[in-house]
């Protein structure tokens, strides 16, 4: 029944499960890395093996560095599956995965999840209009395709990656209309006690005193502490409207790029039953896992921004990390010190300036908790924030209970899109916290998969 | 603490059944309902509102069903006015599904044995070709089945949301979160008091035990017994599809919402409320053997839920000798019977309507002797 | 049915490119990019309509997450535009509200 044995199963090829392949290969284990896309690198180094010069170039060193990992994984002599969707993990080292149309069954001493981060839900009205896009998808459509907005575009949000974007386009020669920042001033001042920590990470901040210098020096109009935003539109977008100022501005628009942060994808973790802890500042639920990304008492681990949103660089230590406490489990490494200290502190130094980031970054609550009961908060069942809040007053305490009254979360996305709205929605109108508020119980499949893939 | 008439300990289909057929008829009604992550069996319901193959040997339980299924209609029009909540009944009749021919032959023997038994159960038993008149995309897998006209489904986890709501309408109280773990009645002032893990306590003069799996342990706290047990059923729910299905079918059905409900397994696993790679392999492939086109849809969700299962397979539904007011109500098919819960047992529970007729059957007392067993399928 | 693109795509050599048909027009596209990019830069504003208001619906995330970019392809419904590949003679048609089996279950025509 099983088609594939190995010491360590990695579901996930971005920088965390890229690396731990690495990591465990030198220490002799074999390694099956499993991947949903057809191309190598997760979606921070998307594409990186076809893309083009120019692209590259364009994209900026950080995706650039991606390069060197992938070599370093291709060498490895890890196994590598890409186009395999996994719809089940278990506790005993089985990994039911689809690929190529047939389900198919790997087994492996251990299994480390790697699956990364998704855009933060924004829900917010006319979200769900054709031309508003997640700015995590423009930067996908770059990466994977050298695709450019036709029209100045409108970026709208808070967070690293809406200026980042900002400033490939423009280097690519595209044109901004306008970025909507919604940062709320009073972020500043909840930014600056963690600015001190920040410094120790002195070049991540330097790399954010640059993008915004490229878009002053291209006199890219930036409104600042933008409230109230809303998207346009009957059939598809016609323009975006926010308060700026305590006036409301209207700009029209054919293409809206949204965001606020990412969160870490956890529909794995949650599957298997695992424990996992609300983080208050992050805003999003986290697998609770020992240093090393060990769940509980299991032979799974989780590293990398699924495990906690830490970036790129910091994903590939954890990835180390986990490798190298799995190798010393396995009896493939007997002291793994002296590796691991090192790393240890390279994780320190990538992760200094996240808490500056994190309160800097706070999505307003106005964009995750929608005020006005007319926004779609499940895009699949279409369910509206009014309804939510109804299923609450008939007496539903948690998730499970409003998704069971009015199929929130029942639809193909398995509540990915809608789960940390509805969490948080519950919490505020029953004025507890989110941690007792809950999520949804996901079960396999986590992945829709035909009947026919399964029987076959 | 507060007196109040009548408390309902468990909110599932059976409870807020009861519940709501008690406040419409007048009682004043408490609700008492588990949090976000109880069992709920109520989630798992395959759906059915079923008739067929119920009850052989205990004629009064194909009645039962025979008269749920009949009175189904009023229920879902008394909600869907009350609340606008459609619990999506559809009563086409409905097909039994056989892949040998010793099953179809068992089959119309239990089906004329219940028919002879009960006073009329109607049934057809139907060759492929025939089968194939209402099921166009039948596969060649099914050698025979039944039709049974009085069967049909709705959706269980809309009839929950229309009970809840209809329950909030009639000026019922429902308290949410609260796990029972004790009763106890004082016979000096004949009150009953439902005590909760946490130590919350409500008083009433009556109190009905429709807790499910919980059932099990707090019955014997009021001279009554219900000894249930888990059996644990596997459903698979695929994305939503066009109307392609329009008769339920033991094995698949099609929602109003066009989502396919594929079920179900019944597997004794303890407490352990997971799926498994195996049987929901195994039901995706029967799934495709009947309706060979379910190969392109989608599986969306699959569910594992603990169904409270009496040894001999059929309800409890008694009112405790020693504590006069204290009742269980207990059964496996809480989407069937919710309409003769509400509209019959609601009111009896309540104090409001007689006992119904030859419902000595159903006493729990009946497993004090050797237990027997039943199958409990479609 | 379309418009202007929102994206427009670097220019591929003759050689590099494949045909693929959207609603059965013939669309020339670069190998290698997803379904869902081709079809953003050929101007298809709308993938599909949702299953409940059958409200025009797009690509959200690009990288399988949102479940926004369903459409049929040859002749497979709901399948995730943004995961698979463009492929030389692939035909892709818009889903209209949920999805249809093809298997011969039925010739009726639906709502």
């Amino acid at each position: 029944m099983t088609d594939r044995v190995a010491d360590l199963v990695i579901i996930g090829a971005g920088p965390a499960g890229m690396a731990a392949a690495c990591e465990a290969r030198s220490l002799g284990l074999s390694v099956l890395l499993l991947d949903e896309q057809v191309t190598i690198g997760g979606q921070i180094y998307r594409s990186i093996e076809s893309a083009p010069t120019d692209r590259r170039t364009i994209l900026g060193q950080d995706y650039a560095a991606g390069q060197r990992l992938v070599a370093e994984f291709r060498a490895s002599g890890a196994q590598y599956l890409g186009g395999a969707t996994v719809w089940k993990v278990s506790l005993d080292g089985t990994v039911d995965y689809v690929a190529n149309g047939k389900a198919a069954k790997a087994a492996g001493k251990h299994i480390l999840i790697a699956s990364g981060a998704m855009e933060r839900p924004f829900p917010i009205p006319g979200w769900t209009l054709p031309g508003v896009m997640g700015a995590g998808a423009g930067q996908i459509l770059l990466k994977s395709a050298g695709a450019l907005p036709t029209n100045p575009i409108v970026l709208a949000g808070c967070g690293p990656l809406l200026y980042l974007l900002a400033s490939q386009y423009l280097r690519a020669g595209a044109k901004i209309a306008a970025l909507v920042d919604t940062t709320a001033p009073s972020a500043y001042l909840r930014a600056i006690r963690y600015l001190p920590a920040a410094l120790k990470g002195w070049r991540d901040l330097g790399k954010g005193v640059k993008l915004l210098t490229v878009l002053r020096r291209q006199a890219v109009p930036v409104f600042s502490g933008a409230s109230g935003l809303q998207i346009e539109g009957e059939k598809q977008v016609e323009g975006v409207t926010f308060t700026h100022r305590r006036k409301r501005v209207q700009l029209p628009a054919s293409l809206v790029l949204l965001h606020q942060g990412v969160v870490p994808n956890t529909q794995l973790s949650w599957s298997i039953g695992a424990e996992h802890r609300w983080s208050a500042d992050q805003l999003c639920w986290q697998p609770v896992t020992d240093a090393w990304g060990r769940l509980g008492e299991t032979s799974i681990y989780v590293a990398g921004d699924s495990r906690a949103i830490v970036g790129a660089q910091a994903s590939a230590v954890q990835g180390r990390l986990a490798a190298l406490a799995i190798g010393q489990r396995l009896g493939a490494a007997t002291s793994i010190a002296r590796r691991s200290n090192p790393l240890l502190r390279e994780l320190k130094r990538h992760t200094h300036i996240r808490p500056f980031l994190d309160a800097l970054y706070r999505p307003n609550n106005e964009n995750r908790i929608p005020e006005s009961d007319n926004v779609m908060v499940c895009r699949c069942e279409e369910v509206t924030s009014g309804q939510i809040r109804h299923y609450v007053q008939l007496g539903c305490l948690g998730p499970n209970q409003t998704k069971a009254f009015g199929r929130c979360g029942m639809g193909p996305c398995q509540g990915r899109f809608c789960g940390l709205t509805v969490t948080e929605m519950i919490a505020q109108a029953r004025g507890v916290e989110p941690s007792d508020i809950g999520y949804y119980r996901i079960r396999p499949p986590i992945k829709p998969i035909t009947l026919g893939e399964l029987g076959g | 603490m507060s007196n109040e008439c009548l408390t309902v300990v468990g909110g599932g289909l059976v409870g807020a059944a009861i519940a709501y057929g008690a406040a419409r008829a007048g009682a004043r009604v408490r609700l008492l309902d588990q949090g976000d992550v109880a069992f709920r069996a109520s989630r798992g319901n395959f759906g059915l509102v079923w008739v067929s193959s119920k009850g052989s040997g205990v004629p009064r339980y194909a009645r039962w069903s025979r008269d749920a299924a009949k009175l189904w209609p009023a229920l879902h029009k008394e909600l869907l006015e009350l609340t606008g909540v459609d619990s999506g009944l559809r009563q086409p009749g409905g097909f039994w599904l056989g892949f040998s021919e010793a099953e179809v032959e068992a089959r119309a023997k239990v089906l004329e044995k219940i028919d002879r038994e009960a006073g009329g159960v109607p049934f057809q038993m139907m060759e492929p070709a025939e089968l194939r008149q209402y099921l166009p995309g039948l596969g060649s897998a099914v050698v025979g089945g039944s039709f049974g006209p009085l069967d049909g489904h709705a959706n269980p986890l809309m009839l929950l949301h229309g009970l809840h709501a209809g329950l909030r309408l009639k000026g019922a109280d429902v308290i949410n979160g609260v796990d029972v773990k004790q009763v106890k009645y004082d016979a000096s002032s004949s009150l009953f008091e439902a005590i909760a893990g946490d130590g919350q306590s409500w008083k009433s003069e009556r109190i009905v035990l429709a807790a499910g799996l919980g059932n099990a342990s707090l019955t014997p706290q009021v001279g009554l017994c219900a000894p249930v047990a888990a059996t644990r059923g596997q459903v698979l729910i695929t994305e939503r599809l066009k109307p392609f299905l329009d008769y339920p079918t033991n094995k698949a059905r099609q929602t109003v919402e066009g989502t396919v409900q594929i079920g179900s397994t019944s597997e004794d696993v303890g407490l352990n409320d997971g799926t498994s790679s195996d049987k929901i392999e195994w039901l995706a492939r029967r799934a495709v053997a009947t309706f060979p086109a379910l190969a392109q849809a989608r599986l969306v969700r699959a569910w594992g839920a603990l169904r409270p299962l009496t040894p001999d397979g059929y309800p409890v539904y008694q009112e405790s000798p020693s504590c006069p007011g204290a009742y269980v109500a207990t059964c496996h098919s809480g989407v069937t019977l919710a309409s003769a819960h509400a509209l019959v047992i609601g009111p009896w529970m309540s104090g409001l309507a007689q006992t119904p007729a030859e419902f000595d059957v159903f006493k729990g007392d009946r497993f004090a002797g050797p237990n027997t067993s039943v199958s409990h399928d479609h | 049915m379309t418009t202007e693109p929102l994206f427009v795509l670097p220019r591929t050599s003759e050689s590099e490119a494949v045909t693929i048909t959207f609603e059965g027009r013939a669309l020339r596209v670069p190998a290698g990019i997803s379904v869902a990019a081709a079809l953003l830069a050929a101007g298809v504003r709308d993938f599909r309509s949702s299953v409940v208001g059958r409200a025009p619906r797009a690509p959200y995330c690009m990288m399988g997450v949102c479940f926004e970019c369903l459409v049929e392809i040859d002749d497979v419904p709901a399948r995730q535009s943004c995961l698979i590949e463009v492929r030389d003679g692939m035909q892709v048609r818009r889903q209209i509200g949920a999805a249809e089996l093809n298997g011969g279950t039925s010739e009726r025509s639906h709502d």
